[in-house]
């Protein structure tokens, strides 16, 4: 695959991809937690001002923590700087797990390291040469940042109703379809044509009475609407008389568990 | 069985699974024995669903899922207020004797031109001028006259914390710079340890050459203990993590690197407590002229032997070496 997403094993044999955050997210994140700290700090200095020597010495200490253990703080408790979590970012360890302490610590340590000779050119070549962009930080605390989706419902689509596809489909001709019926909202119509086109032998063994769409359309509307009721076939959607097959199945599987 | 029917069939405990993992997340109650069965579940409903080459938007679906369960499961340990008193007790002597090599290179590079510095500048003094500019040699000549009134008096409080907060903020810095710098294949490292023992050897030369001896030795004996050492150590974990870079052995750079990095987290962590505590001593007690030389020069060997004996004696217990 040419994206960046890296598979994840879990104990359980399961694989889960992790998409890596490029340098823009990255760097946006960070302007964004410069700004708050910088805001913090202005606030801060100006009430612990009014305390004299007092104030000054939290005011140092303060600073210490914002410069050094503000990105701890939030990635250890919460997974993300307020930053990162503005763009959906998240710290983890290379096996997908939350991360800790210890290797918090260390890549925002090495944040110095990253920073030189100016601006974190360091951390930004580093990144750009690592296939997960990573920083020196981030290579040597073993963690990734890694891109999250907002989590989303199970997409349900309205389906026309199914139909028999002429030949039999392996299993990634069957995918091919499926994603073609279930993504055809995000093709533009000249692109869903080609596609369908390529697919010529096969509809054209489709019996003509199959289809009953209006006579005004065109053949490659015709055909993907003609697709996407095989797609639904390959679905599982079906038309009447569902709900007595599905109680069947079900009482079936539920044995089998 | 098609996709459709799966889905209808396990729709009802997805969602279940998805409310129980909102509760978890917001560490609310709930029943938490349910989880670990129905990640189970779950995860199974994914192998299923890849296997027969259900659509990607479901494998999506139930990846996220699984996603928000993994990281509820699989935590690594973290550090605890009871991890801290063991490591106390024996994983921070531990872990510095395991380094005892390395952090013996380290205190060499910064002893060594401190004490070179001092006997040059006793010897030749007018080279203090070649190494610092006149006004810092001023400005620390006037930190530590005997003749000044203030320090006939302890400071008062408020400025002890002000300098307190100074001492965290410069010294931990510091600290963190060196071993940071250190991945540099350690030439940061060796760099902040030279320079810092440099320093320090021309003013110290500086002040005892022109008859500071008293004012400055008391205030530095005491936090020293804590402060040189702690900041030998970090250039020490610099040092071990660079030279990770420098002679991987059999692993990949990064994998050397990254093993090397987890082994100085203890010293690491052990280094902050130490400065912490030399913040204190140094705003509390060091700058308190009040005292008598004898007994802050008491105090402070006190404080070198306390220092020395717990890395060599502390936590023998069950040390492998």
């Amino acid at each position: 695959m040419l994206d960046t997403a890296v598979a994840i094993e879990t104990p359980e044999g399961i694989d889960f991809d992790l998409v890596p955050s490029g340098p823009v997210a990255r760097i946006l994140a960070y302007l964004a937690d410069l700004l708050i700290r910088g805001v913090v700090m202005i606030a801060l200095s100006f009430f612990l001002g009014l305390l004299g020597g007092l104030g000054s010495g939290l005011i140092l200490v303060c600073y210490f923590f914002l410069e050094w253990l503000y990105p701890v703080v939030f990635e250890v408790t919460k997974g993300a700087t307020p930053g990162k979590k503005w763009l959906n970012l998240k710290v983890v360890h290379d096996d997908g797990t939350p991360v800790t302490l210890s290797s918090s610590l260390l890549r925002n340590l090495l944040r110095t390291a990253d920073f030189l000779p100016f601006f974190y050119a360091t951390g930004l070549i580093s990144m750009l040469c690592n296939g997960q962009f990573k920083r020196l930080g981030d290579i040597a605390a073993g963690t990734l940042v890694v891109q999250l989706t907002p989590p989303q419902a199970l997409p349900s689509q309205e389906l026309p109703a199914p139909m028999l596809p002429p030949v039999a489909l392996t299993q990634s001709e069957q995918a091919a379809v499926i994603q073609f019926t279930l993504r055809q909202e995000v093709l533009s119509k000249p692109r869903q044509a080609e596609l369908v086109s390529i697919l010529e032998p096969l509809m054209d063994k489709l019996p003509e009475n199959a289809y009953a769409g209006d006579s005004g359309e065109s053949v490659d509307e015709k055909r993907v609407k003609q697709l996407r009721q095989i797609g639904a076939y390959l679905l599982g959607k079906t038309g009447q008389g569902q709900t007595e097959q599905d109680s069947s199945v079900r009482a079936h599987v539920d044995k089998r568990l | 069985m098609k996709q459709a029917l799966f889905e209808q069939m396990n729709q009802p405990f997805w969602q279940e699974y998805a409310e129980l993992v909102g509760l978890l997340e917001k560490k609310q109650t709930c029943d938490f024995r349910q989880f670990v069965p129905a990640y189970r579940r779950l995860c199974q409903h994914i192998a299923i669903a890849r296997h027969r080459g259900y659509s990607p938007h479901l494998v999506e679906y139930l990846n996220q899922l699984n996603w928000r369960g993994h990281q509820l499961l699989y935590k690594r340990p973290s550090m605890t207020w009871i991890g801290l008193m063991g490591f106390l007790r024996f994983g921070f002597p531990q872990a510095v004797r395991a380094h005892a090599k390395v952090i013996s290179i380290a205190s060499l590079l910064m002893y060594g031109p401190s004490l070179v510095l001092i006997a040059l500048i006793l010897w030749q003094p007018d080279w203090v001028y070649s190494l610092l500019d006149s006004h810092e040699v001023a400005r620390f000549e006037a930190m530590y006259d005997p003749d000044a009134e203030r320090l006939g008096e302890a400071r008062d409080a408020e400025s002890n914390v002000h300098m307190f907060g100074f001492y965290i903020q410069n010294n931990i810095s510091v600290a963190f710079r060196t071993f940071a710098t250190g991945i540099a294949f350690t030439l940061g490292s060796l760099f902040f340890l030279v320079f810092n023992g440099v320093y320090f050897g021309a003013v110290a030369g500086h002040l005892s050459h022109i008859g500071y001896t008293e004012p400055f030795w008391t205030f530095v004996v005491a936090h020293s203990a804590f402060e040189v050492t702690a900041i030998t150590f970090a250039g020490a974990a610099g040092i071990k993590m660079g030279f990770a870079l420098l002679a991987p052995g059999l692993q990949t750079r990064a994998q050397a690197l990254q093993r090397a990095a987890r082994d100085v987290v203890p010293i690491l962590y052990g280094t902050i407590l130490m400065l912490v505590i030399a913040a204190f001593i140094e705003a509390f007690w060091s700058s308190n002229h009040s005292i008598s030389a004898a007994i802050k020069y008491s105090v402070g060997g006190g404080m070198w032997l306390l220092v020395l004996l717990y890395f060599l004696r502390v936590g023998r217990w069950r040390e492998s070496i």
